[in-house]
């Protein structure tokens, strides 16, 4: 029997750096920066390799709402299962006990399974127990994205306080939006390694203007992921700004290479804002193939897909039997937070889901 | 206020008692949850508890005492059994709750800080209820079937918590190594399948041939049932011996195991 073999790999390497008491820190970084990783370290869910943590107080994390929920207990069960878990003696559960259970709004269900629960009611329930732990130190990854827009404010409210009230707050977001309302300071992460640790809006800055230096980086392809046997010169979202009901349309150039035999074939992907494909289109799947002894000049139309208002990235990809070009972050564009339907209601009735829809009910009597 | 230094974990490391101890509300929470989620939705409920061993003593007194006609020390095979199935029952749970204890709770090891010690080490909770019952039920075959074993039946709680130390040894070795390899899962029921005959639970001692004996007198197993049974059924004293080597392999196995448990534990997050 062989065994595997084991490539080694540190998520997070020679990361030095001070809170004093009081501070609200944003962590932010691009997707495997090693946020998560350093609040695992932080949180002592994950042991370190080298180095020390000094941790002037109890450590209470709010990684994941929810976690040490038992579906078959009961709401009170759980709440004294889950505050355990998080570190509260039987005493200091008693004393919040009410203000859990009022903060939550689920008084009513109590005594019921939570199994029986709605996801709101258990999101909320879950929170409550988790940001009702007196800890010195808070450790909060992007929980806050939870519950329905008034439960949300209530929780952005809630961490607030703790900040004010001089406890130490770390939290990790993908929002600039929710890190700049709620943090005092923000460290920035890049490759594991802590790139910069000050004022939120510096942090902030160095994340948006290292998004350009990637853009810019891959517009030029030798950065670029592939064999090169085929090179895209250009890739552009017609219309930077468009409305949820817009088709999106998107257009590549692509060199030739006479020596190449075979067609080739273009992938895209649309990403959101956390790095989600929120869909991928295949020349294959529609028969369109690219011949490689002249410069090509395609275009991509997206119809039928009503993207939700946000920021969006495009990956672009030439293809044969391997990957010739990978092209990351090769355009991006803003869906305005307008909406496509002909009627206007409350908030709720657009907020879940990954994408919106064209849609129609019919009564039938 | 506490503070707190963390370190990258050593090779041989003790864990920290003080901080298990401050934890106690977990293994308590743990205990109550699984004890509750066994006899909710059942129909009837704890009487589970009851029917369990009865059932167990009395397939073996069938199979063992009737068909097999193996002796049993002059004491009724059925209650000889019951005896015997109190012990092993108690060792065999708990290595069961507590062997796959960890990844039957992965969410909570990967996400949420809190000494993992304690997840194996709850499973003894439900256990001891078990026990406790079973006990119970025990002095009232004793009546019934008017035998008295006298004042050793007091050393019962000693024998309890050895059988406690010797599976939480091997639980919780099992819980920490089946993070990373789950043929634990597959190999300690067989192994457990074949203690449960390899030792003198439904036959006694005096029953193995001469020439296998000392197979049997190397296994503690076979020392704690004598024990078990001079405590409750009136058999005869045990070897003075046994009662050295047998608190003593109790306390080796469970410290063993946690010193494997603790060599482990600086990967759950990420292998399991």
């Amino acid at each position: 029997m062989q065994r595997a073999k084991y490539t080694s790999f540190s998520a997070v390497d020679d990361v030095s750096f001070d809170i004093p008491w009081g501070e609200a820190v944003g962590i932010v970084g691009r997707n495997g920066a090693g946020k998560s990783t350093l609040l695992k370290l932080l949180t002592r869910v994950a042991a370190p390799t080298r180095g020390v943590i000094d941790l002037g107080g109890r450590v209470g994390s709010l990684l994941e709402v929810g976690t040490g929920f038992h579906p078959e207990l009961t709401g009170r069960e759980n709440i004294y299962l889950n505050g355990s878990l998080l570190g509260m003696g039987r005493k200091e559960i008693k004393r919040r006990f009410d203000d859990i259970v009022q903060f939550s709004g689920v008084e009513r269900f109590l005594d019921t399974q939570v199994k029986r629960y709605s996801s709101g009611m258990y999101v909320r329930l879950a929170f409550s127990v988790a940001a009702h732990l007196e800890t010195e130190i808070l450790a909060i990854d992007e929980v806050l994205a939870v519950g329905d827009a008034e439960f949300q404010a209530k929780s952005l409210a809630m961490m607030r306080d703790v900040a004010r009230s001089g406890r130490t707050v770390l939290y990790v977001s993908h929002q600039a939006q929710t890190v700049t309302t709620l943090c005092t300071s923000a460290m920035f992460l890049e490759r594991g390694q802590l790139s910069y640790y000050g004022s939120v809006d510096g942090a902030l800055e160095r994340y948006r203007s290292t998004f350009e230096k990637f853009q810019t980086e891959q517009r030029d392809a030798a950065n670029r992921p592939g064999t090169g046997a085929l090179r895209l010169s250009r890739a552009a979202v017609v219309d930077q700004s468009q409305d949820p009901a817009d088709d999106t349309v998107i257009e590549f150039d692509v060199e030739a290479n006479p020596e190449l035999i075979g067609k080739y074939f273009v992938s895209c992907h649309v990403n959101d804002v956390n790095g989600n494909v929120v869909v991928q289109c295949d020349s294959r799947l529609t028969g369109t193939w690219f011949d490689p002894s002249e410069p090509q000049r395609g275009s991509l139309r997206i119809r039928s897909l009503w993207f939700r208002p946000g920021r969006y990235t495009v990956d672009l990809f030439v293809c044969q039997a391997g990957i010739l070009d990978s092209w990351e972050a090769a355009d991006a564009f803003d869906v305005l937070p307008a909406s496509p339907y002909p009627e206007f209601t409350s908030d709720e009735a657009m907020q879940h889901g990954v994408v919106l829809a064209d849609f129609d009910y019919e009564v039938n009597g | 206020m506490t503070r707190t230094i963390i370190r990258p974990p050593g090779r041989l490391d003790m864990p920290r008692w003080r901080e298990l101890w401050e934890a106690r509300e977990v293994l308590y929470r743990f205990g109550l949850r699984d004890i509750v989620l066994r006899y909710r939705q059942t129909a009837i409920g704890v009487a589970w508890v009851i029917l369990q061993p009865l059932a167990s003593a009395g397939v073996f007194s069938v199979v063992f005492g009737q068909v097999a006609k193996l002796p049993s020390g002059g004491v009724p095979y059925f209650l000889f059994s019951f005896s015997g199935m109190l012990a092993w029952n108690a060792f065999n749970n708990v290595i069961g709750r507590s062997s796959g204890s960890l990844v039957s709770n992965q969410a909570l090891v990967s996400k949420v800080f809190f000494p993992r010690l304690l997840v194996p080490l709850s499973g003894v909770i439900s256990v001891l209820i078990d026990f406790a019952v079973a006990f119970v039920m025990l002095v009232v075959l004793l009546f019934l079937y008017g035998v008295n074993p006298g004042w050793p039946i007091l050393m019962t709680p000693v024998w309890l918590l050895i059988t406690i130390m010797l599976a939480l040894g091997i639980g919780i070795a099992a819980s920490a190594i089946t993070v990373k390899y789950r043929d634990v899962a597959y190999f300690l029921p067989w192994i457990l399948q074949i203690l449960l005959y390899a030792t003198p639970i439904a036959y006694s001692l005096s029953a193995v041939p001469g020439n296998l004996r000392w197979l049997f007198q190397i296994n503690p197993l076979t020392w704690l049932m004598e024990m078990v049974r001079w405590s409750t059924v009136g058999q005869p004293l045990p070897a003075a011996w046994e009662f050295i080597a047998l608190p003593l392999s109790a306390i080796i196995v469970f410290f063993a195991g946690i010193l494997v448990f603790q060599r482990y534990e600086r990967g759950f997050a990420d292998v399991i």
